[in-house]
């Protein structure tokens, strides 16, 4: 492995992660107007809000492919600080989650659960996940 | 698991980041190698011994 293979490796990294963000801002971009369209654009209006959906659906399925194919570009040990922080993410996200409906369900909070409440626990424990992997690692 | 990984380095006056990229690796993983806090993979460990010619047991060896 020489340098220039090396600079080919990285530039490759740079050109996932930013493909990364481009798919995650334009999946974001997409779920806020499937949310506040049907209210402010097309006044609710059943096409294009299934439209919308579709759309958001399109990108966020990219999304997933632009994820999978940034994380094959790590190496060994931070492909491992990933898997170990997307383990916390999903376990809290499940047992946190189902706690959390259990709440709703038994009436026991007075608002309905939100799906929402369930995505920033996983970013949460996601974000804890990689801190403590690059902390335990580093 | 422990290594040699950073006297061998030093033998040779290369930086973890030179190391890093005759592996293929980031230069934290190295860091956390010499440092006993990751153990490669077998793959890995092959590479480090290719790199150094020895054999992986010369190079990486069990906790006593």
């Amino acid at each position: 492995m020489n340098d220039s293979n090396q600079s080919v490796q990285s530039t490759e990294m740079q050109k996932r992660t930013k493909l990364l963000g481009w798919w995650t801002g334009g999946w974001v971009l997409t779920m806020a107007i499937t949310n506040f369209g049907p209210k402010f654009i097309w006044d609710y209006n059943e096409v294009f809000s299934i439209i919308s959906i579709l759309v958001n659906l399109a990108i966020g399925a990219g999304m997933i492919i632009a994820n999978r194919d940034h994380i094959r570009c790590m190496d060994e040990m931070q492909q491992k600080i990933q898997l170990e922080a997307m383990a916390l993410s999903l376990g809290s996200g499940l047992i946190i989650g189902m706690a959390y409906s259990n709440l709703d369900v038994t009436n026991v909070i007075p608002a309905d659960a939100e799906i929402s409440h369930l995505a920033m626990i996983m970013v949460a424990a996601y974000a804890v996940g990689i801190y403590k992997g690059t902390r335990k690692y580093g | 698991m422990r290594n040699r990984l950073k006297v061998l380095r030093a033998e040779r006056d290369w930086t973890q980041a030179d190391l890093a990229l005759k592996l293929e690796v980031s230069r934290q993983t190295i860091n956390a190698i010499e440092k006993d806090k990751y153990d490669p993979s077998l793959p890995l460990a092959f590479k480090v011994a290719r790199l150094f010619a020895m054999r992986i047991e010369e190079i990486f060896f069990e906790d006593e």
